[in-house]
């Protein structure tokens, strides 16, 4: 019944957002999106800490072609409708000092996007997961379209086009695998058992009709060419949840699906996949350190850090899917972090040219260390949560390759440079003129900030709740991807 | 029966309403005429009754005249300005309505010649009406291009239909069928075959037969432009089907092939040139093309998800067109064309249009979780199960290329700016009809089953 109320909250909150008008807006949306977090606080103590899918409820839907609403949480499940439920609402605090044109709208299609997302993460019906898949887009393109900044048309567009053609790819290779299923269903067990009894050929057609769907959503190197654009060009909520959350869809994807569904496929194609992923990894920090421009500066480090994360998932060991699983959380809450001091920045000074920057540091030193924590965090300094996840995703890239996992590693490196050099021009040297007229923080930026820094620090510092949740699933995920592969 | 009686009756009143002189009745007549049949030919369901070896009102026949009178009922709300200023309006009524009574024929045939009869009365009705504006050059092109392909695909079709009798003796789809499976199928059958074939993808607008699809919808006044689009092609998609399912279905080997091919083309044909254009009513006549394509694929498919994938989609079709057409009626009298830059800024002076031609659109492109996403997934599931994935995947790269050019008007609608802003006044059975699709467009969407489960 919890997962039923997760799902459909959301959706209810969204409708009846429609029946106010004005300034309550606001409110009466983060009022919503912390009961939907209160609700997902109450499935995580009924949680139980083992490897069972709970929660689970499964209604036929449409009966003539083996569809049923089926859903469920295991703790890879949990742990991804916690990151939505909690970012949500630290997104729409974000927006309380702006005054977006059509409120009801815009809050509208946040809840309505968290709707699908939570959906996509609780799903267990193949076609289903497809459904709440392609229902996330349409609220986001809508985001984008009508609150975005220069060529939006254009820009969300090519973003529209790219994550379709990719959720077709995907829906074709789940129809593909349909066929096979013994008396044509979509649920998820008949689905693994389909795709495992497909030779290794036929298994990787599979790999690649739904690793591009992941591949293109994350975005992996090289179909990453609508993200830079689109993370620049939408309104600073939905970059928010296009890299907060929706991202986290594509390598949630790769895990609850990818992996079980073909193993051959992933043991055949994997070692590409990772070169492409650690490509995409050098590529983006690289561009990153030569950005001029902080919102895209970070749009490339969301690059390379998810480039590393679909790495850690590949290489389908325990401590790569364990990493990706904390490093997609970390991920979450300190690129909302960051995307969220680009805006505060460009509505102070009305620009994000780093050059133009300087010596905040000065002006504002409460600012300075809230911004430096959330950037130490994306740096993965030890103590913070980005440690936690990087250190295990470089141990299970180390295991399954060390020279990729070495080229891998570069990139702690890289994003320590262009991450501190961005810190150096923004918050250090001398104080121009206009930084000198930083104003002081605002009760809800400061509420947004002290949130994610506080969130970086405990599970930096205490990380094993977070741990526990996913472990037990994870292990039995690893354990039935090498039984499937023969090792 | 009780569809096409109470149809043909209605018809004949709608003539006399200029004698008795009743014309402001006939409105309200007409529409609840149309909820009656309605509800009597429901009464048909599962009785499976042949009439006289030339008409069998089995299932099939039952559920696509449902479709066909519940989307005229829509079709008469949308297009009742089209009756109001026309000085000779019991003539169309008429027309309109005996036209809808070859379309039930056309669904519920067992003989040939019931088939060539219903499309004859389907057709011509259709002529006059596609060239009922009569000052209009368009019009007059509209109607007279209609008329001469018309003629040409009832030639090929009547040919056809002449050589399968001279092979087998038989007008009856089910005689015809067992001839042909007892082994006696000449090459004059074959032949017959394929010009049938021929008519019926004129009738359709599947390529290469298609070319005269654009101009007629184009031409054409836009409420005829909307019954055309919605029921002349359902209609002509279930007598499609029929015939080839039945009757045709022993020698499949002869033809899905070639339709096959014809899908393949008719698909990337109607979508590529509909991102060409420039005009929004010409791009829905090319994407109504494109939509015949992508029904074909359940013909080719054959197998017993055809029949139910091809009622889903004619309806959801039908509504997401109605929609459209409904709406850009409005646009294009109020900005003075029909131009895909008329949308813009509508978002912006009617937001409640917007929304509904952005629900009818995403329908039309298959969008999740409207109607016309699982139209188009049923269908893409029939043709795969039968064994034509890469036909299946021609069809999702065009559907890609749908996706382009719809969003190009919902992008006009919410994102350009227009110099003439007009708030267009929606007349209060316009607005209903619209609620009305847009809770069909998405009912279907989420319990897609209700329809699929009929046949």
């Amino acid at each position: 019944m919890i997962t039923l109320l997760l799902i459909f909250f959301p959706l209810v909150a969204a409708m009846l957002l429609l029946l106010v008008k004005g300034e309550q807006v606001k409110k009466i949306a983060l009022g919503a999106a912390i009961v939907e977090f209160a609700i997902s606080i109450g499935a995580l103590f009924l949680f139980q800490k083992n490897a069972d899918t709970q929660f689970e409820l499964n209604y036929p839907w449409i009966r003539s072609m083996g569809i049923n609403f089926h859903v469920g949480m295991d703790g890879i499940s949990l742990l991804l409708v916690l990151l939505t439920t909690f970012l949500v609402p630290v997104i729409i605090l974000t927006s309380f000092n702006k005054n977006h044109k059509n409120p009801s709208t815009f809050y509208l299609l946040i809840l309505a996007m968290q709707f699908a997302l939570v959906g996509v993460f609780v799903s267990l019906d193949g076609f289903l997961f497809y459904v709440f898949w392609e229902l996330a887009l349409i609220p986001i393109y809508f985001i984008c379209l009508l609150w975005g900044g220069d060529d939006r048309a254009r820009i969300t567009f090519k973003f529209f086009v790219y994550t379709l053609a990719g959720s077709l790819l995907m829906l074709a290779g789940l129809i593909y695998l349909y066929q096979f299923t013994p008396n044509h269903t979509f649920d998820i067990a008949a689905l693994y058992a389909a795709g495992q009894s497909l030779d290794a050929a036929h298994q990787g057609y599979v790999f690649w009709a739904m690793f591009m769907a992941f591949a293109i959503k994350m975005p992996v190197f090289p179909f990453h060419t609508w993200q830079p654009d689109t993370y620049t060009t939408a309104p600073t909520q939905g970059t928010m949840l296009l890299s907060g959350i929706m991202l986290k869809m594509g390598t949630y994807g790769v895990i609850r699906w990818l992996l079980p569904v073909a193993p051959l496929g992933v043991e055949h194609w994997a070692h590409f996949a990772i070169v492409l992923a650690v490509i995409g990894i050098l590529y983006a920090s690289t561009i990153a350190i030569a950005q001029k421009d902080f919102k895209r500066l970070i749009a490339y480090s969301s690059i390379a850090h998810v480039g590393l994360i679909a790495a850690g998932i590949l290489a389908g060991n325990v401590q790569g899917v364990q990493g990706s699983m904390i490093q997609m959380l970390s991920h979450g809450v300190n690129v909302v972090g960051l995307f969220f001091i680009v805006d505060m920045l460009e509505s102070r000074f009305n620009t994000r040219e780093l050059h133009a920057m300087g010596g905040i540091r000065n002006v504002n030193p409460q600012f300075a260390v809230l911004f430096l924590i959330v950037l130490l965090g994306s740096v993965a300094l030890p103590l913070t949560n980005g440690f936690v996840g990087e250190f295990l995703l470089l141990n299970g890239v180390y295991q399954y390759n060390a020279w990729i996992a070495a080229f891998a590693g570069i990139s702690v490196i890289l994003g320590a440079v262009y991450m501190l050099r961005s810190y150096q021009s923004i918050m250090l040297g001398e104080t121009n003129a206009m930084t000198a007229s930083f104003a002081p923080l605002t009760g809800s930026e400061k509420a947004v900030l002290v949130i994610i820094c506080a969130a970086i620090i405990a599970f930096g510092v205490y990380p094993k709740p977070l741990l526990d949740i996913a472990e037990p699933s994870v292990i039995k995920l690893v354990e039935g991807f090498k039984l499937a592969i023969g090792k | 029966m009780k569809a096409l009686i109470l149809l043909s009756s209605l018809g004949v009143i709608a003539l006399l309403a200029e004698i008795f002189s009743f014309k402001k009745l006939l409105y309200p007549l007409v529409i609840i005429g149309l909820i009656t049949t309605f509800i009597f030919n429901a009464f048909d369901w599962g009785t499976d009754r042949i009439y006289f070896n030339m008409m069998r009102y089995d299932d099939f026949a039952v559920a696509f005249s449902s479709v066909l009178i519940g989307v005229s009922f829509l079709w008469f709300i949308m297009a009742d300005g089209f009756f109001k200023e026309e000085s000779n309006m019991t003539d169309y009524f008429a027309l309109v309505i005996f036209s809808l009574a070859g379309a039930v024929i056309m669904v519920s045939y067992s003989n040939m010649a019931m088939l060539f009869l219903g499309i004859e009365i389907l057709s011509i009705p259709m002529y006059v009406l596609a060239g009922s504006k009569k000052d209009d050059v368009l019009s007059n092109e509209a109607g007279f291009k209609y008329l001469i392909m018309g003629a040409f695909a009832s030639g090929f079709l009547l040919f056809g239909i002449a050589l399968i009798y001279g092979a087998t003796g038989s007008f009856d789809i089910v005689e015809i069928a067992q001839t042909v499976a007892a082994g006696a199928a000449s090459s004059i059958f074959y032949a017959g075959l394929l010009l049938m074939l021929v008519g019926m993808a004129f009738k359709v607008s599947a390529a290469p037969f298609h070319f005269w699809a654009p101009d007629v919808y184009q031409g054409a006044p836009t409420p005829v432009t909307a019954y055309m689009a919605t029921i002349v092609k359902t209609a002509a998609f279930a007598a499609f089907l029929r015939l080839f399912y039945t009757c045709f279905q022993g020698s499949a080997a002869t033809w899905t092939s070639i339709v096959v091919v014809m899908a393949g083309l008719t698909m990337l044909a109607g979508n590529i040139t509909a991102v060409l254009q420039t005009s929004a009513k010409r791009m829905l006549a090319y994407s109504s093309v494109a939509h015949a394509g992508y029904m074909l694929l359940g013909l080719v498919a054959l197998n017993q998800y055809s029949q139910g994938s091809i009622l889903m989609y004619t309806l959801a079709y039908s509504v997401g067109s109605i929609t459209s057409f409904g709406v850009l009626g409005y646009v294009a009298k109020a900005k003075g064309g029909d131009a895909v830059d008329s949308f813009n800024g509508l978002a912006k002076t009617n937001p409640f249009l917007a929304f509904v031609m952005t629900v009818a659109l995403l329908s039309l492109a298959g969008i999740p979780p409207t109607a016309g996403f699982f139209a188009k997934y049923y269908i893409f599931t029939a043709a795969f199960q039968a064994g034509h994935a890469w036909l299946v995947l021609v069809a999702i790269l065009a559907s890609l290329i749908g996706v382009y050019y719809y969003f190009r008007i919902i992008i006009a609608m919410y994102f350009k700016h227009s110099n003439l802003e007009v708030t267009i006044e929606v007349s209060a059975n316009h607005k209903l009809l619209f609620v009305i699709t847009v809770l069909l467009t998405i009912a279907l969407g989420l319990m897609p089953d209700f329809v699929i489960g009929l046949l």
